[in-house]
C-alpha cells in the first residue's frame, strides 16, 4: 500500500498505546485520521514490553502532568477495558514497609496520593498484610493498600484500541516511518519510506523516536534517553500466589523492583531501571536477573528462579524534564508533541488521548461527534468461553476446536482471526492470542502458526519472520538446496 | 454436546499409550480410546527418522516411525480400541471426566472407568534456563528443529550450535550436518556427555563436530536473526567464567537442554508428583496416588530407550485392565514397599514395588562414577560405569524384597567418582 498524496486532517506518528489511544479518540469525530508506525505491526515498540500495571497515581510528584494524567487515566480504564474486551483487572497495589523507619515513610505516600486525587488508601499493619498476601516475607512491618491499582495486557490493549479505531473509520499504515516533514501552503508535507502524506497536523507519538521526529521540523527543545527495565516472567503453576501487585517503598529514580501479577495469571518480576545508550538494546542481563531475583527474594521468599519461564526488555523513552512533555510545538502550534512518555504512560494513556483532543481544539482543529460511533470490539478468546459456547461456535468453525498453542490453549480459529486482525509475524500472533507465550515458549505451536502465516498470507517460507523483516524464520525448504558433505 | 461413557481413556498415542491400550485389550476391555492431538499415532517417535529403536523390545535396529509402526499395525486387531486423533485433552479430572476438543467432534465430555497418562515430555525452552541476550529469530529446542525439518521441510538454519550434549543434542547434530547445516559446536555444561557413548561417536566425531564439555552460552547476540552466541567454559561449581568466554558465529540456536514430563493434567486431576522424576509417583503397576489413574513412559519418567517405555506401558495397560474389570482388589490386598533413594541416587522409578507384580527399576545417579554396586534390598549388581546420561534398569527377584520392612533402600556403593 502507497500512501502517495494522501490527505488527512491528523497525522498520528507511532502506534504504541499513546498514537492508539489517540487515534481512537479521535475516530469519534468527523476527521481523517492516519495512524502511521514504522515497525511491521504495532505495539511492537515500549508498549509491549512493560509491567502491564494500571498505576493508581500516588507515586507521582503532585501538580506534574504525570500525576493528574495518570490518575485520569486509571479512572478511563474500567469502562475502556469493558468496551474494548481488554485483559484487565483491578487487582489493588500495595507499598510494603520493611522496618518501623519505612513504615513512616508510607504516610509520607498516602499525603501524596491525596494531593493527586487518589482515594481509598488504607494503611495496614503487620497482621492485616499477611493476612492480604500470606506469602510476603513475613518480616515486612506493614503497608499500604491502594485499592484502584490495576493490572492490564498492554499489547492487547494496543490491539484493541488499533481495531476499534480502524473499525471507525482511521487509517492505519504499517511497516512506514516518517522521514522528514516540511510546512508548506498551511499543511504538513511529510515524506516516508511508502510514499508522501499531506496532514493538517501531526501528533508526534514516536516514543524513543520521539526527538528525531521533532527535529524534522527543526525542534529541538527535548531530548529523550532510553532507561532499559528486565522483565521476568514465572510459570503460571505460581497462580495466585501473590495476588495484588507489590511494591517497595519508590526512590527517586523509580518506583522499585515489583512483583506483578498479571491479568492471564503469571507473576512478573521487575522492571530494572538504568539507563543505555541504545535505542535498540533490548537484551537481558545476567546482572539483571541478579538484582531482580535479591530484591524479590526479600519480599516473597518463596519465589524460585527454576520457576522463570521467559524474560525480556523494554526501553523507558525518558524525556528531560522529569514529566510527560505534552504541547504544541513552539515553532509550529499544529504539531504536538507527546513525548517523554515513561511510566506510568501506559496508565496515562487514554487520559492523554482527551488532553491531546483538547490541544488540537485550542490549535483550531474542528470537532464534530460522528453520528455512529462504535465503542466496542469483539474478539472470540475460547478460553473464556463455557464448554457449551466452545462447542456451538465449533459446529460453526471447526477451527475453534483445533488447539495449536497447548499451554495457553489457543485455537487454530483464533490464530486465523489474529492473522484476519492483522498480524504478519510470529511475534505478532503470538501477543494477539499469547500463542507461545506459555511455559514451552512456542516450542510446540511455532511450526503450525508458521504454516498458518503462509497459507493466510501466502508467503513463503524464507518470508515468515519473528518480528519483521530482519528476523526471518527459515531459510527456504531443505530441499531447495540439497548438499550433503562427504564423511571422511 | 455428547457425554460419552468409556472404559479406558488413554492420553497419548505414542508409545506408551499404544503399548499400554494394547495389553488393556488383550487383558479383556471393551472400550478403550486412545487420544492423541497429532494427526498422526506414533508421538515423538514421527519426528526421530534415525535409528536406533528397538534393540531390545524387537531384537532389531529400527527408525523412530518404524518402531510406532509395529505397533500401530497391531491395532486393526482390535475393533475395541478407538482412536481420536487431532484431538486433545484439556481437563481431566480426579473422577476421570475428560474435556477433549477436536476440529472433527468439536467439544466433547467423557466419562472414563480409568485414565492411563501417557502424555510424553516436552523440552526445556529458553527461559527455563535464562540465557542472557537478545532476542532474535534463530533459537530453536531440538524438537521443534525435528519438527520443521523433518516433518514440515523447512530449512531453520545455515549455521548452528547446539546447547546440550544428550542423545537428543548429539543426533541433531548429525541431522543437521546429513542436511547441509553447518554444526559449528556443541556445548554441554556438564563434564561428560549425557548421551549414549555410540552417539557421541557416530553423531560428533565421524563427523568433526567439536564438543565443548563443560561450557556453556552465555549471551545470545544479534538483532533480527541470530548472529553468534558467546560460551564459557564452567567452574567446578557451574558457574560460568566470564573472563574466558568467546563468540561463536552461527545463525542458529538449537536449545537440547531436557525434557520435562508433560503433567498439567496430571496435576489438575490431583495426582501426586514425584519431585525427583518431574512424573506422577507410581508404583510396579503404574498407578498414582488416584485410584483408576494410570501413568507410563515419558510423562512418568524419562526413559533413555523407547523399548523400556513399551515394557513398562504394557504393565500400565494390564493394571488399568484390572482396576476396570474389577481385579483390582488384588492388587489391593498386597504389601507393599516404598523405595528411599540412598547414596548417588538422583531418582527411582517406580516408587512403590508392590508384591507379587513383576519389579524392573530405572534408577538415574546423581553423577558418574566407575565399578560401582548397584543394592537395592538384597539384590546387588556391578556396573563399570554409571552416568546420569543413562539409567541403570534392575530387575528385581521377590526374595530381593523384604515386604515387611515397609521401604526399600536404593544405593550407589563403592566406586571412583568421576568416570
Ligand atoms: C520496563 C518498563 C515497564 C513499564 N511499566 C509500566 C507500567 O507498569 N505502567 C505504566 O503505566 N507504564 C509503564 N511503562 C511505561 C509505558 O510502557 C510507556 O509509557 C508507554 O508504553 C509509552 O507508549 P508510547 O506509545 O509513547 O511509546 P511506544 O510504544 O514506544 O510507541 C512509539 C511508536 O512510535 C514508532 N515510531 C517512532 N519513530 C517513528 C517514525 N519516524 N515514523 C513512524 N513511527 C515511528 C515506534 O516504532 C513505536 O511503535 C513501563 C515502561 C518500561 C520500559
Amino acid at each position: 500500500m502507497l500512501l502517495n498524496g494522501t490527505e488527512t486532517d491528523v497525522l498520528i506518528i507511532g502506534a504504541g498505546v499513546v498514537g492508539s489511544a489517540l487515534a481512537r479518540e479521535l475516530s469519534r469525530y468527523q476527521l481523517r485520521v492516519l495512524l502511521v508506525e514504522k515497525e511491521v505491526d504495532v505495539a511492537f515498540g515500549t508498549s509491549k514490553a512493560n509491567s502491564g500495571i494500571v498505576h493508581s497515581g500516588i507515586h507521582d510528584h503532585p501538580g506534574t502532568l504525570k500525576a493528574k494524567l495518570c490518575v485520569e487515566g486509571n479512572r478511563l480504564y474500567p469502562q475502556m477495558a469493558e468496551e474494548l474486551n481488554v485483559l484487565y483487572k483491578q487487582n489493588g497495589t500495595l507499598v510494603v514497609a520493611r522496618d518501623a523507619s519505612e513504615c513512616e515513610m508510607l504516610g509520607q505516600l498516602v499525603n501524596q496520593g491525596l494531593l493527586n486525587g487518589v482515594s481509598g488508601v488504607q494503611v495496614l499493619g503487620r497482621e492485616e498484610l499477611h493476612r492480604l498476601e500470606p506469602n510476603l516475607n513475613p518480616d515486612l512491618a506493614g503497608g499500604l493498600l491502594v485499592p484502584s491499582g490495576g493490572i492490564v495486557i498492554p499489547f492487547d490493549l494496543v490491539y484493541a484500541l488499533v481495531e476499534n479505531a480502524v473499525a471507525n473509520g482511521v487509517q492505519l499504515a504499517v511497516s512506514t516511518e516518517v522521514w522528514q516533514i516540511r510546512w508548506e501552503g498551511g499543511q504538513f508535507i511529510v515524506e516516508t519510506n511508502r510514499g508522501m502524506v499531506k496532514t493538517k497536523y501531526i501528533v508526534n507519538a514516536a516514543g524513543l523516536g520521539a526527538a528525531k521526529v521533532a527535529g524534522m521540523i527543526g525542534d529541538e527543545s527535548f531530548t529523550i534517553y532510553a532507561r532499559k527495565g528486565e522483565e521476568y516472567l514465572l510459570d503460571r503453576r505460581l497462580e495466585g500466589y501473590i495476588q495484588r501487585t507489590v511494591f517497595p517503598l519508590p526512590t527517586p529514580e523509580s518506583k522499585g523492583i515489583l512483583i506483578i501479577p498479571t491479568v492471564e495469571g503469571n507473576i512478573m518480576l521487575g522492571p530494572t531501571a538504568h539507563r543505555v545508550d541504545s535505542f535498540h538494546d533490548f537484551s537481558t542481563s545476567a546482572a539483571g536477573w541478579d538484582e531482580i531475583f535479591r530484591f524479590t527474594q526479600r519480599l516473597v521468599p518463596g519465589l524460585q528462579a527454576s520457576d522463570v519461564i521467559t524474560s525480556f526488555s523494554g526501553l523507558r523513552a525518558a524525556g528531560d524534564t522529569g514529566d510527560f512533555i505534552i504541547r504544541p510545538s513552539e515553532l509550529n502550534t499544529h504539531f504536538i508533541h507527546v513525548a517523554g512518555i515513561e511510566s506510568p504512560g501506559l496508565t496515562a494513556a487514554p487520559a492523554i488521548a482527551r488532553y491531546v483532543v483538547e490541544l488540537l481544539e485550542d490549535a483550531g482543529l474542528r470537532m464534530t461527534a460522528k453520528r455512529f460511533f462504535n465503542p466496542y470490539r469483539l474478539v472470540v478468546r475460547i478460553r473464556d468461553l463455557s464448554l457449551e459456547d466452545r462447542d456451538r461456535l465449533a459446529v460453526k468453525c471447526p477451527a475453534y476446536a483445533n488447539i495449536v498453542c497447548r499451554c495457553e490453549m489457543v485455537s487454530e480459529g483464533e490464530i486465523r482471526d489474529a492473522v484476519r486482525r492483522g498480524a504478519t509475524t510470529l511475534d505478532g500472533v503470538k501477543l494477539r492470542t499469547r500463542s507461545g507465550m506459555g511455559r514451552c515458549q512456542g516450542g510446540f505451536c511455532s511450526p503450525m502458526v508458521m504454516r498458518i502465516l503462509m497459507e493466510e498470507l501466502g508467503l513463503k517460507p524464507e518470508e515468515v519472520t519473528k518480528n519483521g523483516p530482519d528476523s526471518p524464520l527459515l531459510f527456504g525448504n531443505l530441499r531447495d538446496n540439497p548438499s550433503c558433505p562427504e564423511k571422511d | 454436546m455428547k457425554e460419552q461413557a468409556i472404559d479406558i481413556a488413554v492420553i497419548g498415542g505414542g508409545p506408551a499409550g499404544l503399548a499400554a491400550a494394547i495389553a488393556a485389550a488383550k487383558a479383556g476391555v471393551e472400550r478403550i480410546v486412545i487420544f492423541d492431538r497429532q494427526a498422526e499415532l506414533g508421538g515423538i517417535l514421527n519426528q526421530c527418522i534415525h535409528n536406533g529403536f528397538g534393540l531390545r523390545y524387537f531384537k532389531e535396529e529400527l527408525t523412530g516411525p518404524e518402531y510406532a509402526a509395529r505397533f500401530i499395525a497391531q491395532l486393526a486387531e482390535y475393533p475395541q480400541i478407538e482412536v481420536k486423533l487431532e484431538t486433545m485433552v484439556v481437563e481431566l479430572t480426579a473422577d476421570k471426566q475428560l474435556i477433549t476438543t477436536s476440529r472433527r467432534d468439536g467439544w466433547n465430555l467423557y466419562q472414563a472407568k480409568a485414565v492411563i497418562l501417557a502424555m510424553g515430555c516436552r523440552e526445556r525452552p529458553r527461559g527455563a534456563i535464562n540465557i542472557p541476550g537478545t532476542r532474535p529469530a534463530g533459537v530453536y529446542t531440538a524438537g521443534t528443529m525435528q519438527r520443521l525439518m523433518n516433518i514440515e521441510g523447512f530449512r531453520p538454519g545455515n549455521r548452528a550450535v547446539i546447547l546440550g550434549s544428550g542423545d537428543i543434542g548429539l543426533i541433531m547434530a548429525r541431522r543437521l550436518t546429513l542436511e547441509g547445516i553447518q554444526v559449528a559446536a556443541v556445548l554441554e555444561l556438564l563434564p561428560y556427555s549425557c548421551g549414549l557413548n555410540r552417539n557421541v561417536v557416530q553423531c560428533l566425531e565421524d563427523f568433526d563436530i567439536p564438543l565443548y564439555l563443560s561450557h556453556t552460552v552465555v549471551e545470545i547476540c544479534g538483532e533480527g536473526r541470530v548472529t553468534g552466541v558467546k560460551a564459557a567454559p564452567v567452574g567446578s561449581d557451574r558457574r560460568p567464567i566470564l573472563e574466558r568466554s568467546f563468540m561463536i558465529d552461527c545463525d542458529t540456536l538449537v536449545l537440547s537442554v531436557g525434557l520435562i514430563p508433560e503433567n498439567e493434567l496430571s496435576r489438575e486431576a490431583g495426582v501426586q508428583m514425584e519431585p525427583s522424576t518431574g512424573g506422577p509417583r507410581i508404583d510396579t503397576g503404574c498407578r498414582t496416588s488416584v485410584p483408576g489413574i494410570f501413568a507410563c513412559g515419558n510423562v512418568a519418567h524419562v526413559h533413555d530407550l523407547v523399548d523400556d517405555v513399551s515394557e513398562e506401558s504394557r504393565i500400565a495397560g494390564i493394571a488399568a485392565a484390572a482396576y476396570v474389570l474389577g481385579e483390582e482388589s488384588i492388587a489391593n490386598g498386597q504389601k507393599r514397599v516404598k523405595v528411599v533413594p540412598g547414596r548417588n541416587i538422583r531418582s527411582v522409578t517406580p516408587q512403590e514395588i508392590v508384591a507379587g507384580e513383576p519389579s524392573a527399576l530405572y534408577i538415574r545417579v546423581a553423577f558418574p562414577e566407575r565399578d560401582v554396586v548397584v543394592t537395592a534390598g538384597s539384590h546387588r549388581s556391578k556396573h563399570r560405569i554409571v552416568t546420569p546420561g543413562e539409567t541403570v534398569r534392575i530387575v528385581l527377584r521377590p526374595e530381593d524384597i523384604d515386604f515387611n520392612a515397609g521401604v526399600l533402600p536404593v544405593a550407589v556403593e563403592g566406586g571412583e567418582v568421576n568416570a
